[in-house]
């Protein structure tokens, strides 16, 4: 009984030891000085290969079966197959319904065109469709992003099953002990850290700290990260402004380069977290009450962003997660204070994990859960050169031009509406537009050009 | 999201709705999803507010007949089978079905596309498309673009153009007859579902 006993906390003992010896060599250490082993990239394109093996057999036996796989389209397609009204209205007369009275004329069967658009938008519409993930071609073994998972084989049920075993026995505690070794190292070093007198060893010793602790983190949640153009990393004394997916948008960003946060005061872990911080670089946490008032929160901006011994500031100007599909509509607020903004597009690749957070479908808790138990989180990051009001330019045009140059670089759809509409109503003038454009068809007869809200 | 059995366990009468309305099961379970997204309060219906929160659908002139065209037994409650029948009607035709005799019309027929597209001509549902209710379906879709003759002379060609019998007002006959010609299929369809 003892042998077998002994026996079993010597192992128990040796591989905790294997483990952590493990752990530090390949992730921890390098994590503090900077420097990647590559084990993650092979690790990428490993998975990426299961991957198509497993969509294949999945389109195999559904042929097999003669089940009808749904296939969910994307974007490139629908914009496609959406003719516009006015190619619409061409087609209709040539296929000669109706007298030819010279010039285009009211049909019957106008009304179809506006229908079809109605009830399309019942069955799925542009700005919903932003706040739900987005859908795949090829399925990634996860059976929370897949419509089709049926039981097709046992060999996809198998490595289904084995998917989870890894995931949940050996990648989640994984995960889980790293980043609860990296919030700890943070706020232990930051308050260290804020012991120390103002000056420059002590904003040197924090860049330090702050970027050792986030590359912990991003290890903690397999993120394999590629930035471009990093010769336009933003520097002091202006703003970044980013598109947001996901809180872990912050934890990417600042494992390359440190930052200002904004935000909101929090309680509980995440207080303790900024509080934190705050003690070793200045960032600006706001009080509940505060973030109202829209002059003072304005103020606190324009006096950081002044003093340029100060990090540049993070802001998500849509105010909202947003799928990763597309950018919706940016707040002016943080385009008004009239300093150089430097854009930054995050673009995810979704076959290996969805970031996005649906803060209505799931909390916090949970969505970090279903961060740490994927396979890991691929993205993009794109530094763009920087940009500044021009002249005669308003603060709404400056954040649509901003908005446009990410949604360019990042290869989202740039999308009019405003992630506000997730309870607002539509204004009065888009109605017109559209009312608009189907008169001039009608009555007027010149080229148009459907507005890009359509 | 999920596997397609599980959400479609929650359909009641879900072989029913697939036998009638011609949705494969993945279809359904993908409309089910929509159903529970539209319906933001939980009510398990839906109701006109859900559908005119739609944004891209709050932009369409004719948004308010197409909400009532769901609605259209005056009831403010809509459920997923109601809905699910009436987005069937832009299945696009099966060319390849087998017609069985006595069988009524699948609901995708040209025939009852027809009918769909008729009643959000014909809001009083007489049967008839009275110059009235044209002009009211061009106001909605032109409003403050052309001037109020320039609507008259539009509906009065129109009328003139389909109205057989010269009642005055286009019956359910001349209105398939005048769209003889046009490809309902193509432009009642939506493509995507397929």
């Amino acid at each position: 009984m003892f042998l077998f006993d002994n026996l079993l906390c010597m192992l128990l003992g040796i591989s905790f030891t294997v483990w952590f010896t493990l752990l530090l060599v390949f992730i921890i250490v390098p994590a503090v000085f900077g420097v990647s082993f590559g084990i993650r990239r092979l690790y990428m394109n490993t998975l990426l290969k299961i991957f198509e093996w497993a969509t294949l057999r999945m389109e195999r036996g559904a042929k097999e079966k003669n089940q009808q796989l749904y296939k969910p389209y994307s974007n490139g397609e629908k914009s496609k197959e959406l003719a516009s009204l006015e190619q619409e209205m061409q087609e209709m007369r040539r296929s000669g319904s109706g007298s030819a009275l010279g010039g285009a004329e009211f049909e019957m069967s106008d009304i179809f065109h506006f229908c079809r658009r109605g009830v399309e938008s019942i069955v799925d519409d542009e700005v919903t469709k932003r706040f739900t993930a987005e859908e795949l071609e090829s399925w990634n073994l996860l059976t929370r992003s897949n419509y089709n998972f049926n039981h097709i084989s046992t060999r996809l049920t198998v490595l289904w099953g084995l998917g989870v075993l890894i995931r949940y026995g050996i990648l989640l505690p994984l995960r889980v002990t790293l980043a609860f070794t990296g919030v700890g190292l943070l706020v232990f070093l930051t308050s260290l850290i804020g012991l120390l007198p103002n000056g420059g060893m002590k904003s040197f010793l924090s860049e330090k700290a702050h970027l050792m602790c986030y590359r912990i983190c991003v290890r903690a949640l397999t993120a394999i990260i590629t930035y471009h153009d990093s010769e336009n990393k933003p520097k002091n004394g202006g703003i970044c402004v980013a598109n947001h997916t996901s809180p872990i948008d912050v934890i990417i960003l600042s494992s390359d380069g440190c930052y200002a946060m904004v935000g909101q005061v929090h309680g509980g872990l995440m207080g303790v977290i900024q509080r934190a911080m705050v003690k070793a670089c200045p960032h600006i946490w706001f009080e509940r009450s505060e973030v109202k008032d829209r002059h003072l929160v304005a103020k606190r901006l324009s006096d950081h962003v002044a003093d340029k011994t100060k990090l540049p500031i993070l802001i998500f100007p849509e105010g909202t997660c947003i799928n990763n599909t597309s950018v919706m509509m940016f707040k002016k607020g943080s385009f008004e204070i009239g300093c150089t903004v430097y854009p930054v597009a995050i673009k995810y690749d979704p076959r290996f994990g969805d970031a996005f957070w649906n803060s209505s479908k799931f909390g916090m808790v949970n969505y970090l859960l279903h961060m740490m138990s994927s396979w890991a989180i691929v993205c993009s990051v794109w530094y763009l050169p920087p940009m500044s009001r021009e002249e005669g330019e308003d603060a709404v045009q400056f954040a649509n031009r901003v908005k446009a140059a990410i949604a360019r670089k990042g290869g989202l759809a740039d999308l009019l509406w405003d992630g506000g509409l997730k309870r607002d109503k539509v204004k009065e003038v888009f109605k017109e537009e559209q009312q608009k454009l189907y008169s001039k068809v009608l009555v007027g007869g010149n080229r148009t050009r459907e507005p890009t809200a359509a | 999201m999920g596997s397609t059995s599980s959400t479609l366990s929650k359909i009641p009468n879900a072989d029913e709705l697939i036998q009638e309305t011609g949705f494969t099961s993945a279809h359904l379970a993908r409309l089910f999803e929509r159903f529970e997204a539209l319906d933001k309060d939980k009510k398990g219906y839906l109701s006109p507010q859900d559908f005119e929160a739609i944004k891209e659908l709050a932009l369409n002139p004719i948004c308010d007949r197409i909400i009532g065209a769901f609605f259209s037994s005056g009831q403010e409650m809509l459920d997923f089978s109601s809905f699910v029948r009436i987005l069937a009607h832009f299945r696009p035709i099966d060319n390849n079905r087998t017609k069985e005799p006595n069988s009524p019309d699948p609901i995708n027929s040209r025939i009852n596309k027809l009918k769909f597209a008729f009643q959000l001509y014909d809001q009083d549902k007489d049967g008839k498309i009275s110059r009235n209710e044209l002009l009211q379906v061009l106001r909605a879709m032109l409003e403050k673009q052309v001037t109020e003759e320039q609507l008259e002379s539009i509906a009065d060609r129109t009328i003139q153009e389909a109205d057989l019998d010269r009642d005055d007002a286009i019956s359910f006959e001349e209105f398939r007859k005048s769209l003889e010609k046009v490809n309902i299929d193509h432009k009642m369809s939506i493509r995507f579902l397929r």
